[in-house]
């Protein structure tokens, strides 16, 4: 089980409001990923239910019971650190086994769950190695080990990737992702990273100074974003966000449309612009055209072979039915 | 540096540090040399190098004076006794130093720097009365008591700068992982700790045995370590200059072992950790 | 960072260090206090008048505490020029590509091991002592008159073995700080166009300047309380020519009996290295921040 629930939670260090006032409920079994960029409070927000920090008011409840005041060790939570903490002095064999051997676990039901843990995780050629002699993603197998054995009712995940490398950040997200449909407990999980959230959630959290600004399923998200903060943060390239006439033309103070949501053509459309650059990714290529009503340039995906170059002419009209309305403090208009 | 420095400059460099690290080494050199003289050669003008009859019977001399071994178990009392003291306090004071920081931890930090910068003789008397009153005078224990206290905001000093690279992360973890406070330093800490600790005590043992104001001051015979048993050979002029450099070569030896192997350490130690 | 209970704990765990320290400094600090003003003599301890501040009127004007107070400064002045001078010499010279540099190195900080009576008798019999010393040989074997150190220059002499003694910690730590300096930037001032001096003086030296003022403030504090290298050297004399304040109260305590006096001479250096410690402290606050 692993249902956890934040009530009226705040947090301020000395005199600064960290988190001002904050309702939360993670139902068992989901995978939850709280975004949003740093210093939005989303690391805090992880430590208070881990415990490593006090809330300063509020109550925060797991499965039912209250666990505000209880040591983090006896939340039933494990927790995967962005340096992976790992026990410098241990092999990672002993790495694995310490949070079985602080709970007074035999020592035949600690090899067991350890051999378990190293086999899914693919670790057993290296069990008896130290952690200084293991490569980034190695380490961070032995960190999610560690979480694993112990059966938590939830995993916390602190920015578990952003020490890796572009290619492996790629391989442990799935294997993440994996771990998650085969143990069916709670994960969650803080990225600044919106393609991981994107990929691995169920629901996903966007917090901004504290503050919740959506919460849904990653292609709630992604469809119906509740403001402009939003609807720049999820998605990638961002969001084209305009004012102005566009704007007026659909009865809104702003308007929103995505790069992948704009037709494209050399000879006709609504917009016509000048390419000044374009990024050619194989799949896909992204423009970046300067419009004369437009004081942004604009971001628009192409087919992965559209033949255009910098200095070119092109016309864009925007998806009718895509477009995103916003009003003056930046709310989505339904 | 990738370029090649040119073999004469290079060789008159190393003739110039050798002299200078001879220069500087010589009066040990000599002691060491004249240890091993009669008392008649020691003194013989002009002196002998090395060329001399090499005996060891300054060192069987001093072996055979009993009371030698009194003085050598006293200084061995006294810098492990201490320093095994101001390990008691000291590590978990760093630790929470360390680890739980206030806003005040540096100001503690350095107002235990400066009970460092009070001079000895500005307490010294009401301590010399002390001990009369309390029977502490030349005890192995009241002076183990003063040594630790006076090389206390050292050991707390050198630990926390020690402690203090230790990552947090990985205490936090062990607290996830459900490790009491008590496990938490005893099996992920104190491990993570040991090279720095092992700094710590070779420094508090190098001054304790080395200290010469209070153990010249607070004792007479009982609990004298080797610096009083030295001292007592200032007494006036004789021929006694190869014993006096055999017993000086033993005072020193075991610490100057000790030294040289934790010269790294011994930077950090004596700046409180400002010069690493 | 941290929950409320591990403050607690924390604080529990500092208190034993804090607490015996306070007790160590302010107890014997107010003792002795107290004692500086009672007329309190070891060899008539039965009757100990209050005396206000006589003690204090008698033991700074004592002529003998104006020299004490005079050898003091030299004794720590002249130690701090020759071991920071020689210090960042050797410094130098040791971050040469050097043909055994460990050993030579080796050779340099043995000395801070010496403990102290060691040193010092070693330095008075067998270097310094005018017939059979060393020193003396050499010179008589050049035909000069050879110096009798103890009696003709005994400050200067005291400030050899201390100068001997802590030079080795000064190399040492400027060292440590001259081989953290990065190629990089010696290579950029060398692309630059300066010189080997101009590197030193604009480079080298003010990366220098933190581990130079944390070596003159940490000699400072160990140098004003030199005691052993007097005590089995001179004795202070001739006269008090080698007298320093610590000295002093120790002969004023001991040798005199009068606790009084030398319980007012312990807070005169008190005040003393306060004012040294407040000006060092000062003059290094910014640079030990950084």
């Amino acid at each position: 089980m692993g249902k956890i629930q934040l009530q009226s939670v705040t947090k301020a260090f000395g005199g600064v409001k960290v988190i001002p006032d904050l309702d939360l409920d993670i139902e068992n079994g989901e995978f939850v990923v709280f975004v949003g960029p740093s210093g939005c409070g989303k690391s805090t927000l992880l430590r208070l239910i881990a415990g490593l920090e006090d809330t300063t008011s509020g109550t925060i409840s797991i499965d039912g019971k209250d666990a505000t005041h209880l040591p983090p060790a006896q939340r039933r939570l494990a927790m995967v650190f962005q340096s992976y903490a790992l026990y410098p002095h241990m092999s990672v064999r002993k790495n694995i086994a310490f949070p079985l051997k602080m709970a007074g676990r035999n020592k035949q039901e600690i090899d067991k769950r350890v051999d378990n843990a190293a086999k899914i995780l693919n670790l057993a050629d290296y069990i008896d190695r130290r952690p200084g002699q293991l490569s980034g993603g190695q380490r961070q197998r032995v960190a999610i080990g560690r979480a694993i054995v112990r059966e938590p009712a939830a995993f916390l995940f602190d920015e578990p990737l952003s020490n890796l490398d572009a290619a492996l950040r790629v391989g442990m997200r799935l294997e993440i992702s994996e771990l998650h449909q085969r143990l069916k407990t709670t994960m969650i999980y803080v990225t600044h990273d919106q393609v991981e959230a994107m990929t691995m959630a169920d629901k996903i959290v966007v917090l901004r100074a504290g503050n919740i600004e959506q919460v849904g399923s990653p292609l709630e998200l992604y469809t119906k974003p509740r403001n402009t903060f939003v609807a720049g943060f999820i998605g990638s390239p961002k969001m084209n966000l305009m004012g102005g006439s566009d704007a007026k033309s659909h009865n809104a103070d702003m308007i929103g449309v995505r790069p992948e949501h704009i037709d494209l053509s050399q000879s006709e459309g609504q917009w016509k612009g000048e390419v000044k650059v374009s990024e050619h990714l194989g799949s896909d290529t992204f423009l970046h055209v300067q419009t004369s009503d437009h004081s942004e340039p604009l971001t628009v995906r192409a087919g992965g072979e559209f033949p255009v170059h910098a200095g070119d002419t092109v016309y864009m009209t925007p998806q009718q039915d895509k477009i995103h309305r916003f009003d003056g403090k930046g709310l989505a208009l339904r | 540096m990738a370029r090649q420095v040119t073999k004469q400059r290079k060789i008159g460099m190393t003739v110039l540090a050798w002299a200078v690290g001879l220069l500087i080494f010589f009066p040990i050199l000599w002691t060491f040399l004249t240890s091993f003289k009669t008392e008649l050669t020691a003194i013989s003008i002009p002196p002998q190098f090395m060329f001399f009859d090499w005996t060891t019977e300054n060192y069987s001399t001093i072996n055979s004076q009993a009371n030698y071994f009194h003085f050598m178990a006293n200084s061995i009392y006294l810098a492990l006794g201490s320093t095994l003291l101001g390990l008691l306090f000291a590590i978990p004071a760093a630790w929470a130093m360390a680890f739980s920081p206030t806003p005040r931890t540096k100001d503690i930090l350095l107002w235990m720097l400066s009970t460092k910068m009070l001079p000895a003789v500005g307490v010294y008397i009401p301590i010399y009365l002390l001990f009369i009153n309390l029977g502490l005078l030349d005890s192995r224990f009241g002076l183990i008591v003063v040594l630790f206290l006076i090389n206390l905001p050292i050991m707390v000093w050198m630990l926390y700068t020690y402690f203090k690279e230790i990552p947090v992360d990985i205490l936090e973890a062990a607290r996830m992982d459900g490790a009491s406070l008590r496990q938490e330093i005893t099996q992920v800490l104190t491990p993570m700790a040991v090279p720095g600790i092992a700094s710590t005590v070779l420094l508090n043992v190098i001054l304790a045995w080395n200290e010469a104001f209070w153990t010249l001051n607070l004792t007479t015979t009982d609990a004298a370590p080797l610096t009083a048993f030295i001292a007592s050979y200032s007494s006036p002029q004789g021929n006694f200059y190869a014993k006096l450099s055999a017993a000086s070569m033993l005072a020193i030896a075991p610490i100057l072992v000790v030294g040289w192997f934790s010269q790294k350490q011994l930077v950090r130690g004596l700046t409180f950790g400002a010069v690493k | 960072m941290a929950t409320q209970n591990t403050t607690k704990v924390a604080r529990a765990m500092m208190a034993p260090s804090v607490i015996a320290l306070l007790i160590w400094m302010i107890v014997p600090l107010a003792m002795t206090l107290y004692y500086s003003t009672l007329g309190y003599s070891l060899y008539n301890p039965i009757s100990t008048p209050f005396v206000g501040l006589d003690n204090y009127t008698y033991f700074l004007t004592d002529p003998t505490f104006i020299a004490a107070l005079t050898n003091t400064l030299v004794l720590v002045v002249g130690v701090l020029i020759i071991t920071v001078g020689g210090g960042i010499l050797i410094a130098l010279l040791l971050d040469q590509d050097v043909y055994g540099v460990n050993v030579v190195r080796l050779l340099v900080i043995a000395p801070f091991f010496v403990m102290p009576t060691v040193a010092a008798l070693v330095w008075k019999n067998m270097m310094m002592n005018p017939v059979y010393g060393v020193i003396g040989q050499a010179m008589s074997g050049l035909g000069l008159a050879p110096i009798d150190w103890m009696t003709d220059v005994p400050l200067t002499s005291i400030i050899i073995i201390v100068a001997w003694q802590w030079l080795p910690f000064a190399t040492l730590i400027l060292l440590t700080s001259l081989q953290s300096l990065s190629a990089d930037q010696k290579e950029a001032a060398e692309m630059d166009g300066a010189g080997a001096l101009s590197i030193f003086w604009y480079i080298t030296l003010p990366h220098m300047s933190r581990a130079i003022t944390v070596v003159v403030l940490i000699q400072t504090i160990f140098l004003l309380s030199i005691f052993a290298e007097i005590l089995v050297t001179t004795n202070g004399g001739p006269g008090s020519q080698s007298t320093n304040i610590t000295y002093l109260v120790y002969q004023q305590a001991i040798s005199f009996g009068d606790i009084g006096a030398a319980s007012a001479g312990g807070i005169v250096a008190v005040i003393l290295a306060n004012i040294v410690a407040i000006f060092l402290i000062k003059a290094i606050g910014k640079n030990l921040d950084a």
